[in-house]
């Protein structure tokens, strides 16, 4: 069980990270999402059985997502359509073109080689799964890494946490947005090809939920990794896809059937929205209540000196000081 | 710097039509260092933010560097002048730390640049910088520009503002959402790099004394239009009484 979670997780994991870029570094809810998984998904299964390598079937579903993103990007800029809004019609316009491309709402592979495929047969299918999903997954974050090392990356970050004064310092702020959802949904959509070879077909509805999903594990990572780094930032996403995976393994594991998962998911969202607002109220509200208790503490300390008149001012001030480090 | 007849309309066409920029034509000399002063509603934000870029203007030529650059976007601009905002929060990305910020304002280029930006001796030359503004900054180039006080942010952004010796820097009220204390920090760090730089400077100012003290030059802007502009000895010899007699006018 743990070992398919794994397996899933990391090829969840570029989707995952691709909604961090839009809704973690630029600041932007983008449900172009939902349209460009299927969109990875479509072009590499179709472009597979009409006879090219998975190799550059799976390249084509990344590049197709680009393109999505590309498309919501200008909405969004340059004809100032609101980000939620572009990104909805984006997901729409893509469901009629997936289905020109897939020619009806489900195409399964046939007998073509998948990416795992290419590993020895004598590993299990998780286990081929795994490599894949890890390898993958590297080169993924080995390019993110280096990219926000980059001025490029940085104005990048820039763009999305001070409009103004990135545009107030020469970065071209449309290109770089557009840049942003055009890597985000890249990846969604690479993430949509791998998910689509390792189930064997391509389906019109396979994109329903996955912005839930792609929140809710980036929202999951942050709760077990918190950090600035950026790679650190960049781990907690993978580790937040294969958490989530997990999370809707145990669910199944209970006996909730599959169509439950959609509510499942969504209330997991929830679950992780409230968290850690909760825990940062019950924690800020213990820290005041000790705050105040050394304070008082520091009082009592005060009174009684006073009655003994010993005068020990010193060790009121020390607790006092204490207290503010 | 050269602005000629600017014209700004807000909501035309419609009731609350607003003539805020009315022809108004500017000759900044290189070294100036002009005070903006005038009532709420005058224009001067307006005529300030129609130079940087943040407002488009509907008729007029702003000449830079002899390019008109009127209908050029404000990162375009960048590459000339850079401005400091009244709020703290807008000069800085508070999310990046002190040497990202200051990376960012190092060089306003345009081209995209895949090398990484994180190097030694930059590092090292931002710290002597920032020492420079005595605000105890020069030991947290790795925090996070919003754990800073407004002040230090203020301070942060000027430096950022004049790191690439700008030909034009904007000052946008930069001291008005300041205490007493701190606003007079500023301005005297203001002062300083300006005269070091040699900087040609715009500054908007609500405080008279302050428009009054520094600066070469003062204009003051009434009704969309410049009813003042006194410089060097004039200037000197203008007090605080004058000015309000015109403001009442």
């Amino acid at each position: 069980m743990l070992i398919s979670s794994l397996g899933q997780g990391l090829l969840w994991a570029p989707l995952v990270i691709g909604v961090f870029i839009t809704f973690r570094i630029l600041d932007i809810p983008d449900l172009t999402t939902e349209g460009s998984f299927p969109f990875g998904a479509a072009v590499t299964i179709s472009l597979m059985l009409h006879g090219q390598s998975t190799f550059i079937a799976t390249i084509a579903g990344f590049l197709a997502g680009c393109l999505a993103g590309i498309v919501t990007g200008v909405l969004d800029t340059k004809l100032k359509i609101p980000s939620l809004l572009a990104g909805i019609l984006t997901m729409t316009g893509l469901y009629s073109v997936n289905m020109h491309i897939m020619g009806k709402s489900n195409i399964p592979l046939l007998d073509q080689k998948v990416l795992t495929s290419y590993l020895p047969e004598s590993l299990a299918p998780d286990i081929q799964t795994i490599i894949v999903g890890l390898i993958i997954v590297s080169i993924v974050v080995a390019l993110l890494y280096s990219l926000f090392k980059t001025r490029l990356g940085l104005s990048l970050m820039a763009t999305g946490n001070n409009k103004e004064m990135s545009s107030a310092n020469g970065i071209k702020t449309d290109g770089m947005i557009i840049f942003g959802y055009m890597i985000s949904n890249g990846l969604i959509a690479l993430s949509g090809s791998l998910i689509a070879q390792s189930n064997g077909y391509a389906d019109i509805g396979m994109g329903i939920g996955t912005i839930v999903i792609g929140l809710a594990s980036v929202l999951v990572g942050e709760i077990f990794l918190r950090g600035r780094k950026i790679m650190v930032r960049l781990l907690a996403m993978v580790f937040g896809a294969i958490i989530y995976r997990l999370l809707l393994t145990v669910a199944m594991g209970l006996g909730f059937p599959p169509d439950d998962l959609k509510i499942l998911s969504a209330i997991i969202l929830v679950i992780v929205i409230c968290v850690p607002i909760i825990q940062n109220r019950i924690q800020t509200k213990r820290q005041l209540k000790q705050y105040l208790a050394q304070i008082s503490e520091g009082e009592n300390y005060e009174q009684r000196d006073e009655i003994r008149d010993i005068g020990s001012q010193k060790l009121t001030k020390g607790i006092l000081s204490g207290n503010r480090e | 710097m050269v602005v000629k007849n600017l014209q700004k309309v807000f909501f035309p066409g419609t009731e609350n039509e607003k003539h805020i920029l009315k022809n108004v034509s500017l000759k900044v000399y290189d070294g100036d260092f002009i005070s903006v002063i005038g009532n709420n509603g005058a224009g001067k934000s307006t005529l300030l933010n129609t130079i940087a870029g943040t407002l488009s203007a509907d008729a007029g030529e702003i000449n830079l560097e002899h390019h008109n650059v009127v209908k050029k976007p404000v990162s375009y601009r960048a590459r000339w002048m850079s401005r400091v905002f009244q709020d703290p929060k807008m000069g800085t990305a508070g999310d990046l730390s002190v040497a990202e910020n200051l990376v960012l304002a190092q060089s306003h280029t345009q081209t995209i640049s895949l090398r990484r930006y994180k190097k030694v001796d930059q590092w090292n030359r931002y710290r002597k910088l920032l020492k420079t503004l005595n605000m105890g900054l020069e030991d947290r180039l790795e925090t996070q520009v919003k754990y800073l006080s407004g002040g230090q942010r203020q301070a942060l952004s000027l430096l950022m503002a004049t790191l690439s010796k700008p030909k034009l820097l904007l000052l946008d009220e930069h001291t008005a959402a300041l205490d007493p204390k701190t606003s007079s920090d500023v301005m005297n760090i203001t002062q300083e790099i300006v005269t070091r730089e040699g900087l040609t400077t715009m500054m908007i100012t609500h405080k008279m004394s302050d428009a009054l003290k520094y600066g070469n030059r003062l204009i003051m802007v009434q009704d969309g239009q410049i009813k003042l502009d006194v410089k060097g000895e004039e200037k000197h010899n203008l007090h605080a009484e004058d000015l309000v007699k015109l403001f009442q006018e």
